[in-house]
């Protein structure tokens, strides 16, 4: 049992908190939130110089073979400076999906351009009738003499706009009708029949909804052996909820020091607002909430690779807890701030939107505890 | 990192569960379920201690040169969790973990002589004289007064919320030798045997019917000077010192979990009409389990850190403020759980040792009696509000 930081996870938390601190300040952030691709292709060429991209890939497809904890380290960071390439979409969701399910030929063929930096993908599971259960698709895969046919909407996309290729879930449909198997397709940006409705993404970045009208694909756009690929969505889901975690810490750990500076400087009364003990008290709260949310991070990436039901339990045990901490530090933080906290003039509120985006993705604290709960009674 | 354990760990882990199961009876067993305050009767709590101490493990944070184990923090935790795990007896804590650690620390060696063994061995209890009527939060303005008079003091005062007072046949206790400039100054750190004539005590019922703490008075108390640890005036200083122990001992999760894990099962038993079939029943135990989570691995940081030598600091207050308010939670939960069985009230004491049939199942005795006893996890070893100052204080520099 050791829950310290090895030579190299030292090394790479230091060279990322750099990389944020440096690069990564109001300015480039205010840039990118006007311009139309949201992030910076020079950044992302920056994370497959420094091996980011390549960072959780396997050995043998360019990858470094570093787990779940190393993506925390640099997630932490990202969310300490609001980074908002897609690093979610192409490396935690995208490349671990087709690492997972993926025929030789197919990790041949992305995994390397993944690390680097040529190739960014995106996954389009969500379905606006499912809301957050994963087990809920309608988008259907028809198979056909050339190939396959797909059809139906997916919402929430997360980056996208930006993907060479997305990776869509769909129900199998072949010669004998419906299967009952999802399956994964690789849907490149250009297919025709795939139309793309992108938009600015609360608290930073992209995300889009697509449609898919008959849209034909390659017999080889399956992902893998057509068997169902509902397991390594949720294994995927799972691991994304650990990172994201892991970056509303790194987010909470900005608001909580912002807003302890703020009160340290700022006087009403003829004197400073932390001389208050309701202030006090307050921004301990705050304190605490980052420490727990920064242990179920922790705990989330540690158990990624365990057994499917203690895997998912927490995932979401710790998505449903960070969720509810990220909010009582998020809004406390505003509070604090009075008036200017609700204005864009300040960070804060742009703090603030992130974590309620983390929250909301994937489910909420309700839909999680909800489903911790139906878990722990299957287990 | 790694949250398993390796093989010596987990051959450690054998010999505790080994050691378990040789020493602790059913009836250890069967009244540790049954005790609603926070320690066990000494009858079953010293038994205990002598089982521990004939293996060596009497006071397991202890330095091995006073009879500690040597154990490293993640033995420490396997040792205890194995121990919440199986539902063995509290020991004397005041002991071993309070009075002992500052004997060791700043006894004279006639003390540690005398008194480290009869800890270890269970041969003494002790008694905590802290708090006063006048004295709870604002320790330090403390007024039971200790009078120099030739080798003696003579003590007056009286202090409150003595836990097991009318069991313990020793007492620590701050008293104030001189009034300085600081409300802290002038405070000692005293040895009181609590046969001393002079010394009564009364006790008083907490709201769950459980006679576990008193009201100590001392009228004109004759105690040796040789009795006081360290120097005359100093003793603000190893009582913080102990106060910091009482607090950290952090590791608390492995029985908040069994704690949890009683309530799921009832939750789960007709005895409740299955309550876990409420939805707000059991999002309510996901709730509480997920900051059981947090906590514990909040404890295993702190513990790793503790292994490369690092120190906690203010993380203490944390783990103390948390272990508290999900302990009410999971006993808030548990009245909740057990439906109309939370009206029935059992004034018998020890439960263990009823002599007639309850009115209520035996699994829910003890159920509406921890809810109201808990309401002072919150409240001892410092008040929630004043665990929120030491971190706002230490963590955050305000």
């Amino acid at each position: 049992m050791d829950l310290n930081l090895s030579d190299e996870q030292k090394l790479l938390r230091g060279s990322v908190e750099r990389f944020v601190a440096e690069s990564y300040d109001a300015d480039h952030r205010r840039r990118i939130a006007n311009d139309p691709l949201g992030f910076s292709p020079l950044v992302w060429k920056q994370f497959a110089d420094l091996g980011w991209l390549a960072l959780p890939l396997p050995e043998e497809f360019g990858g470094l073979g570093g787990g779940a904890v190393e993506i925390g380290i640099l997630m932490e960071a990202f969310g300490r400076g609001l980074v908002s390439e897609p690093y979610v979409a192409t490396v935690v969701l995208g490349a671990a999906l087709i690492a997972r399910c993926g025929t030789t030929k197919q990790k041949q063929a992305s995994l390397p351009k993944i690390a680097d930096g040529s190739l960014k993908l995106a996954l389009a599971h969500s379905e606006r009738a499912a809301r957050f259960d994963l087990a809920k698709v309608t988008t259907s895969a028809t198979k056909t003499s050339q190939g396959w046919r797909l059809a139906g909407s997916k919402i929430a996309v997360l980056d996208g706009h930006a993907a060479d290729e997305i990776i869509v879930s769909a129900h199998i449909h072949d010669h004998r009708g419906p299967s009952g198997r999802i399956g994964l397709f690789l849907v490149q940006a250009t297919t025709p029949g795939l139309v793309i409705n992108d938009y600015p993404r609360l608290g930073g970045g992209r995300a889009c909804n697509i449609e898919l009208f008959d849209a034909h694909l390659p017999e080889d756009a399956l992902l893998g052996d057509g068997s169902d690929a509902l397991p390594a969505i949720e294994w995927a889901v799972d691991r994304a909820m650990a990172a994201l975690g892991a970056e509303a810490v790194g987010i909470m750990q900005t608001l909580l020091d912002t807003t302890l500076e703020y009160t340290k400087i700022r006087k009403q009364f003829g004197r400073p607002l932390s001389a208050n003990q309701v202030i006090r008290h307050r921004l301990a709260d705050m304190a605490m909430q980052v420490d727990e949310a920064r242990s179920m991070a922790l705990r989330a990436a540690l158990k990624v690779d365990a057994a499917p039901i203690e895997r998912a339990r927490a995932a979401s045990g710790a998505k449903a807890k960070i969720g509810k901490c990220a909010r009582f530090v998020g809004e406390q933080s505003i509070q604090l701030h009075g008036g200017m906290g609700v204005t864009e003039e300040l960070e804060v509120g742009a703090y603030f939107k992130r974590l309620v985006a983390f929250d909301t993705l994937f489910g909420g604290s309700a839909h999680h505890y909800a489903r911790h709960a139906e878990l722990g009674r299957r287990a | 990192m790694d949250l398993s354990f390796n093989v010596e760990e987990r051959a450690f882990q054998d010999e505790v569960r080994g050691f378990i199961a040789k020493n602790l009876t059913e009836e250890m067993k069967r009244a540790t379920a049954l005790t609603p305050s926070v320690f066990s009767d000494p009858d079953i709590g010293m038994a205990w201690q002598r089982a521990l101490h004939r293996q060596g493990w009497g006071a397991p944070g202890w330095p091995v040169e006073y009879g500690g184990p040597n154990w490293t923090p993640a033995q420490r935790w396997i040792f205890e969790t194995e121990c919440a795990r199986a539902g063995v007896p509290n020991v004397n804590v005041m002991g071993v973990k309070m009075v002992g650690p500052v004997i060791i620390g700043f006894g004279s060696p006639e003390q540690k002589n005398l008194y480290l063994p009869r800890i270890l061995s269970g041969e003494d209890y002790w008694c905590q004289g802290y708090s006063e009527p006048g004295s709870g939060s604002d320790l330090s303005s403390l007024k039971t007064r200790a009078v120099r008079d030739g080798d003696d003091y003579i003590i007056n005062g009286t202090k409150i919320w003595t836990t097991h007072a009318h069991h313990a046949n020793r007492m620590f206790a701050l008293v104030r030798t001189s009034d300085g400039p600081r409300q802290q100054d002038g405070i000692s750190f005293i040895l009181i045997d609590m046969k001393t004539p002079g010394i009564t005590t009364r006790p008083i019922l907490t709201i769950g019917g459980d006679h576990e703490v008193n009201q100590v008075f001392f009228d004109d108390v004759r105690v040796p000077v040789a009795n006081r640890v360290g120097e005359e005036g100093k003793g603000w200083t190893y009582g913080k010192y102990l106060l910091e122990f009482e607090r950290g001992a952090g590791i608390a999760s492995a029985k908040l979990r069994e704690g949890l894990k009683a309530i799921a099962d009832l939750a789960c038993s007709d005895l409740t009409g299955r309550a876990i079939d409420s939805p707000d029943i059991a999002t309510r135990i996901s709730e509480v389990e997920v900051d059981i989570d947090a906590l514990e691995m909040t404890e295993l940081r702190v513990l790793s850190a503790l292994q490369t030598g690092q120190n906690p600091g203010a993380v203490s207050s944390i783990l103390k403020l948390r272990n508290s308010e999900i302990r009410q939670a999971v006993t808030r939960l548990g009245a909740d759980v057990i439906g109309h069985d939370a009206l029935a009230v059992e004034p018998m004491r020890p439960l263990y040792k009823l002599n007639h049939e309850p009115a209520t199942p035996e699994e829910m005795l003890t159920v509406m009696p921890e809810y109201l006893n808990g309401r002072a996890y919150t409240i001892f070893g410092g008040t929630s509000e004043i665990q929120r100052d030491i971190i706002a204080k230490m963590m955050l520099g305000i």
